[in-house]
């Protein structure tokens, strides 16, 4: 072979070689599964039996089945109720800790500490503040108010893992805030503020404008981390959701569906489709309201 | 005066959100450290345990092995750093600077895979996890997120900021793909691949969904998924539930406070041009 064959093959082909972990791994592991889920969810298929075509019986079943119902209102729910208060209190609190004022770097940090744990370790210690006995309950009797059930009833469960999940985020979505107020010019505040307006006025008319496009961006990424909603609600709940399972999720559905040795899995495939064009579409639409607001 | 207050203020509020977003876990840490003697639903709460005591944490030893779990977990995230960190950097670099027939797909395969919730494909991921034999191992649970599409991105998103110059020397200079790759831009994105060995470890460390469906066999559990069944067969006893979770949590806390300069501003560029 002439040396310079060889050179020419050589830079070609390295390109590829340095893809082919990287590519290799999503082709395998994200692309080839995505049509795998596909495939499934117009078949009939069980754990280790590969199943026959059914068509669309997977979906049509679905409409008949009160526990997808029961989930996807839930996981609705989440989006509807978790998504506002992750688009406003994590801005609220990166003003708070914006300013280079005395220890701000020691308070950014603490409050970025729920985000570092698991989400195991933290439904564990909501656990146990929730319990019957446990410490808010006790803050409630001494300020005379009776015991709660949190874990104990199908709303509050609900609600109490939705305020878990708004609680889990605050410091992630703080930092994101925080990267885009950096680049908010100081100029703007300052002529606000010589032209006598409020701190409420100043937050509507400056700083909401200013950082428009990382709310939609914060939007878009709660809502579907909170359409997918599994283990807070599986942690809190137990894994079949609740009394009566009327806590369960979408994604807590596909799970039970789909795995152990009777696993429906073409239904649980069917389920995950659905999750996957509900995410997408949610995106989507929030990306485009953001998109839509900014024209004139 | 108003500017006084102003301050003052600020402070009371940021100390009411300290005691909500810290004062759990240390609530946490102190049920742990409360012997069997000690009553842990008195009211008002008492922070400081009146005979502390690190019995909780050889119960809950003697009831799951948590240790072992520890180290099941350790492995899996070790692991995941060490892939996430060569493969992320080889494919970022080549889709940033190289020029190649196929590099416009390439990215475009990335994104896609982006794009599919993982939550959306578990069930596939496990029917070929079954398939390959490899259900039930620490192997499966490191897998499928052993090069992050987002990771990827990221690189790239790194070595597309270096300036051309640098290398342009090195190729004056006759050094080959893999030299410019290993001895000049790689030095060069430290800080990124800091922010991709961090979420790789929290990521992994803290993963519940994957290792929950993927592990059956008690042996092999991650702590997240040890826990989970912790609390599900002993949750009447809180002070061993507690000394569980700080074990999972404890190590990522010493990380972070170490790493914890670095990392706001990388994850800041991170979120920034991202």
């Amino acid at each position: 072979m002439r040396p310079s064959h060889q050179a020419r093959t050589h830079r070609a082909a390295s390109p590829w070689l340095f893809l082919l972990p990287g590519l290799a791994v999503i082709a395998v592991f994200d692309l080839y599964p995505f049509l795998t889920t596909v495939w499934h969810s117009f078949t009939d298929a069980r754990t280790l039996l590969p199943g026959h075509w059914v068509g669309l019986r997977n979906f049509q079943d679905m409409l008949h089945d009160d526990q997808f119902w029961t989930a996807l209102r839930n996981s609705t729910l989440y989006v509807a109720l978790v998504v506002p208060c992750t688009v406003l209190l994590p801005l609220l609190l990166a003003l708070l800790v914006q300013p280079r004022i005395r220890f701000v770097g020691f308070f950014r940090a603490a409050f970025y500490t729920p985000v570092l744990a698991s989400v195991v370790v933290v439904a564990l210690i909501w656990n146990w503040m929730l319990d019957d006995r446990g410490l808010v309950n006790g803050i409630l009797h001494a300020l005379g108010a009776g015991p709660v059930p949190f874990l104990g009833d199908g709303w509050l469960l609900l609600f109490s893992a939705m305020a878990l999940t708004v609680w889990k985020g605050l410091g992630y979505y703080m930092v994101i805030y925080l990267a885009a107020l950096a680049n908010v010019p100081r100029e703007l505040h300052e002529a606000a503020s010589v032209d006598g307006a409020g701190a409420v006025r100043r937050f509507l008319s400056v700083t909401v404008p200013s950082v428009r496009s990382t709310m939609v961006l914060v939007g878009a990424l709660s809502s579907v981390a909170a359409f997918k909603v599994f283990s807070e609600v599986f942690l809190m709940a137990g894994p079949t959701g609740g009394p009566a399972g009327a806590d369960t999720t979408l994604v807590m559905l596909v799970e039970r569906t789909g795995t152990g040795l009777s696993g429906r899995v073409g239904y649980a495939s069917a389920l995950s489709l659905v999750v996957f064009v509900i995410t997408l579409a949610l995106m989507l639409l929030v990306l485009r309201a953001g998109r839509g607001e900014d024209a004139p | 005066m108003t500017r006084v207050w102003g301050r003052v203020l600020r402070y009371v509020v940021l100390l009411a959100v300290l005691v909500i977003t810290v004062g759990p876990f240390l609530w946490q840490l102190s049920t742990s450290l409360k012997g069997r003697t000690e009553d842990i639903y008195t009211f008002p709460p008492r922070l400081l345990p009146r005979h502390p005591t690190l019995g909780n944490y050889k119960g809950v030893a003697d009831i799951v092995p948590v240790w072992s779990y520890a180290l099941n977990s350790l492995t899996v995230a070790v692991a995941n750093v060490v892939t996430n960190l060569v493969g992320a950097s080889l494919a970022g670099y080549a889709l940033a600077r190289l020029r190649f027939r196929g590099r416009g797909a390439a990215t475009l395969a990335f994104v896609l895979a982006l794009l599919v919730p993982l939550e959306s494909i578990v069930i596939a991921q496990l029917t070929l996890m079954r398939q390959l034999g490899l259900n039930n191992t620490l192997i499966a649970v490191v897998l499928p997120g052993c090069v992050g599409a987002m990771n990827v991105l990221l690189m790239r998103d790194a070595f597309g900021h270096l300036p051309y110059e640098t290398e342009e020397a090195a190729v004056i200079d006759g050094a080959g793909v893999w030299q410019r790759f290993a001895r000049i831009s790689l030095p060069s994105v430290k800080g990124t691949l800091a922010v991709v060995a961090v979420f790789s470890f929290m990521g992994s460390w803290d993963d519940f969904l994957w290792p929950l469906i993927v592990l059956s066999d008690s042996s092999k559990f991650t702590l997240t998924v040890g826990l989970n069944y912790l609390h599900g067969t002993f949750s009447s006893n809180q002070r061993l539930v507690a000394a569980g979770t700080v074990i999972a949590v404890a190590p990522l806390v010493v990380m972070f406070a170490c790493l914890q300069r670095y990392f706001f501003r990388g994850v800041a560029e991170g979120s920034v041009k991202g």
